[in-house]
């Protein structure tokens, strides 16, 4: 426990000295938030649902905010080992499973910070939740994303020599779990064909139990989504775990 | 004399690359010893071997008698390693790196501190200990991890290359810190360089590695005596021909490299009368002529015919391969 408690107070040390990629990071989702909710609030009804554009796509964002920062935080472990802190860990009488288990609680971490930073600044645009109990949720969701995209990072990688193929994971990977998961548009609203996608893309289930713990209205129960996300979790951590025990510094 | 390393036959391939070749030697507690070879020439793979970072094809080793390939936490625990390329976090503080070590290594709270503090002193750091690592010089960063890699008390300090890159004056402050690291704390030091100098000064012993295989192990003294006591270089456009002049009992050794000659021979103040004599009745044209104490660097050229640049351009092109494959 002591080595992934100081593994991760390493993360957080980093994180919070670095104010530009906070920034950074909650710059896209709070755009998103600001143009397309206000841009299409009064254009788009999600059919079944009473409220704004702006309110059913604030869980969305959330989820983006902690997708983006933890499959980030994961893939940092690339610049570890270009850097060359990578093989300070590595050598010292620790085990692989603990220094990949404490990067992926400080991800965890950070990504869920970045989360709750946009949460509350939703507050301000059109949130509006008493439910203490369904803020509980929606964190608990946010944790569980989190932890499985650092796992998912920490997986790539222990695979890759250098950050030169880390836009093509943005691009080919990253940004379709985040288009196909239901964070912009109701998943019922899809062609029929594209309904099984979305059903196979992990981020869906997150994203509609924070969209549940926040609005009290989702299309796939809640305990559904607690089951499949909570269970990919455990399986990409397994995944991550074992592709870090064989990293080479 | 306890054994602090001992390593035996060992041998570490890279698909084709034999990266070290069947190696075999015994370091003793309390000793500076070093690996002196080109770049390329298997001293990096020894130390990862023996750092329990890289697995070896065949063969064994023991650090301070544990087995480095049953008994890897074991050896972790009692070595210190400073690699040749940097391994600080630069968003940290120096201390925080310090801290974060020796939290990795367990050790307790107080002592920690205690000690942290005593090394930055010893490195000449304290003052700067809250300052991020990214705003450190080279020597800087070097002295922060040779205190880091004495944090957790390790019987044996592994030195990768301590002085590379670094200027003349950080280099000497830098011998003088393992030195007294060694003199007065009594730690073992393993270190790697490809420079003479630092071998001949630093090193009670030292291995002289090239190709995965080492060609020479003594102590500096002993390897230059076997060089006959002295050097003498002759200049010439026609080295062929001195050699062949120089067929007298009291040369122990000639060799050609790169248009000169270089002769090894006792009391050479007495013969360089006689080589001048013989070679203008040969007619043969001297250009220049020298004579020197045998260096590490004439060791090295006697056993392997080139010096140890020239072997490191031959290395550039095996080290290249060698990075490939581990990076695989």
């Amino acid at each position: 426990m002591d080595i992934i408690y100081t593994i991760w107070l390493r993360n957080m040390k980093r994180y919070l000295r670095s104010k530009s990629r906070i920034i950074g990071s909650i710059s896209m989702p709070l755009f998103f938030l600001l143009f397309l909710g206000f841009g299409l609030n009064s254009v788009v009804q999600i059919p079944g649902m009473d409220e704004n554009y702006i309110v059913f796509l604030i869980p969305g964002m959330i989820a983006m905010s902690v997708l983006f920062t933890s499959v980030f935080s994961g893939i940092q472990v690339i610049w570890d080992k270009q850097f060359g802190f990578l093989k300070e860990t590595l050598v010292a009488p620790v085990s692989r499973l603990e220094i990949m288990l404490g990067q992926t609680a400080g991800g965890a971490t950070t990504a869920f910070i970045q989360g709750v930073i946009i949460l509350v600044i939703s507050l301000f645009i059109g949130l509006n939740s008493q439910n203490i109990t369904g803020f509980l949720i929606a964190f608990g969701f946010m944790a569980l994303i989190g932890i499985a995209f650092t796992a998912f990072g920490i997986a790539i990688a222990s695979r890759m020599d250098d950050m030169t193929g880390f836009q093509l994971i943005m691009n080919f990977v990253v940004f379709p779990i985040f288009g196909l998961s239901g964070a912009l548009f109701p998943i019922s609203s899809l062609p029929p064909v594209l309904v099984p996608i979305t059903l196979v893309d992990p981020l869906t289930y997150g994203v509609e139990g924070i969209r549940y713990g926040l609005t009290g209205a989702s299309q796939i129960n809640p305990l559904v989504s607690l089951a499949v996300l909570g269970g990919f979790t455990i399986a990409i951590t397994i995944i991550g775990a074992y592709l870090f025990r064989t990293i080479k510094s | 004399m306890t054994v602090a390393i001992h390593v035996d036959h060992l041998t570490r391939k890279f698909n084709d690359l034999i990266a070290v070749n069947d190696i075999s030697f015994e370091i003793e507690q309390g000793e500076i010893f070093g690996l002196l070879g080109p770049n390329g020439a298997g001293k990096t793979t020894t130390l990862a071997m023996l750092s329990t970072m890289l697995k070896p094809t065949s063969g064994s080793a023991t650090v301070n008698g544990m087995d480095i390939e049953h008994n890897e936490d074991g050896v972790r625990k009692s070595i210190g390693i400073v690699f040749q390329d940097q391994s600080l976090d630069e968003e940290l503080t120096a201390w925080e790196n310090m801290d974060f070590h020796g939290r990795l290594y367990r050790i307790p709270g107080e002592v920690r501190r205690q000690r942290i503090t005593e090394l930055l002193d010893l490195v000449e750091l304290v003052d700067r200990k809250d300052d991020i690592v990214k705003t450190f010089s080279g020597g800087m960063r070097r002295r922060l991890e040779i205190a880091r890699g004495l944090l957790h008390r390790p019987a044996v300090l592994f030195l990768d290359e301590p002085t590379l890159g670094l200027d003349p004056q950080t280099r000497n402050h830098l011998w003088q810190y393992i030195a007294t690291l060694n003199k007065e704390h009594g730690i073992t030091i393993i270190l790697t360089t490809h420079y003479m100098e630092e071998a001949d000064r630093l090193c009670n012993r030292i291995a002289i590695i090239d190709h995965g295989k080492i060609i020479a192990l003594d102590t500096p003294a002993n390897l230059k005596d076997g060089m006959g006591g002295d050097v003498v270089t002759i200049k010439s456009s026609d080295p062929s021909a001195i050699i062949e002049a120089l067929k007298e009992p009291w040369v122990l050794r000639v060799e050609q490299h790169d248009g000169q000659v270089i002769i090894s021979l006792k009391n050479a103040e007495q013969h360089v009368g006689t080589i001048v004599t013989l070679l203008n009745r040969e007619q043969i044209a001297i250009e220049s002529i020298s004579i020197h104490k045998p260096t590490l660097e004439d060791v090295f050229l006697s056993f392997t015919g080139k010096t140890i640049r020239e072997e490191e351009a031959d290395g550039k092109a095996a080290m290249r391969m060698y990075q490939k494959m581990t990076r695989r």
